[in-house]
């Protein structure tokens, strides 16, 4: 049975990445449609995490791979101001997942 | 030459970044989790980010890149640490199968 999971799980990331390679889009989508892949799964991290500190690894990994997200635009499309938003975006990540965790610890925010 | 280096860098970078959430969805635990996903920091997006500075070469897009990447190398494994650290102080378990807990034989000995 978990061979079968294996093999039905490596068919279809097969599928998805040669329908990649082969549908008729600019180069820049293909690069960008594996992070989203990688943003739908970090979702799903998020809603269904059993724990607190599963979501919040979650959003923290989410906003890193939005990070990179906003550079690859700002190469392909020669709009250079969205790496500043890269840049801003990485202080905000690190200054929130700071505070987050020292709120999953159980003290509170002033202290 | 510049550019194929670039693109190898891009692509590195995105099966690294690819192979990090799949292991965020795949990994029994918390901290397995963590353990996986920081991988799609440090060389996921850093990758992305080397790549552009190798694609543009000393431009503005370029030199912004390598700060944000330098940045993130920096302090990606800060937060990290302070949230396993906190997860371990509120006390989330380890998976059953786990073999050592060195965090918490220190704490006893203190």
């Amino acid at each position: 049975m978990k061979i079968l999971r294996w093999i039905i799980g490596f068919i279809l990331f097969a599928g998805l990445l040669i329908l990649n390679l082969t549908i008729k889009i600019p180069m820049f989508l293909r690069i960008i449609n594996p992070l989203l892949l990688s943003c739908f799964l970090c979702l799903y991290r998020i809603i269904k995490g059993p724990t607190p500190a599963d979501r919040v690894v979650g959003i923290d990994i989410l906003g890193i791979l939005i990070i990179g997200f906003c550079a690859l635009f700002a190469s392909f499309t020669k709009m250079n101001f969205f790496i500043d938003i890269g840049i801003a975006w990485a202080l905000q990540s690190f200054i929130s997942t700071i505070a987050l965790a020292k709120f999953l610890e159980g003290r509170s925010f002033d202290e | 030459m510049n550019e194929t280096i670039g693109y190898v860098f891009i692509i590195l970078g995105l099966t690294f970044d690819f192979l990090g959430c799949l292991g965020l969805v795949r990994l029994p635990d918390l901290y397995n989790r963590l353990q996986a996903s920081t991988k799609c920091v440090t060389f996921g997006t850093c990758g992305i980010m080397f790549g552009i500075f190798f694609l543009h070469g000393f431009t503005a897009c370029g030199i912004k890149a390598l700060l944000c990447a330098i940045f993130l190398l920096l302090t990606a494994p800060v937060s990290a640490h302070a949230i396993a650290r906190a997860a371990h102080l509120r006390g989330f378990k380890l998976w059953e199968k786990s073999v050592c807990d060195k965090y918490a034989d220190d704490q006893k000995t203190m």
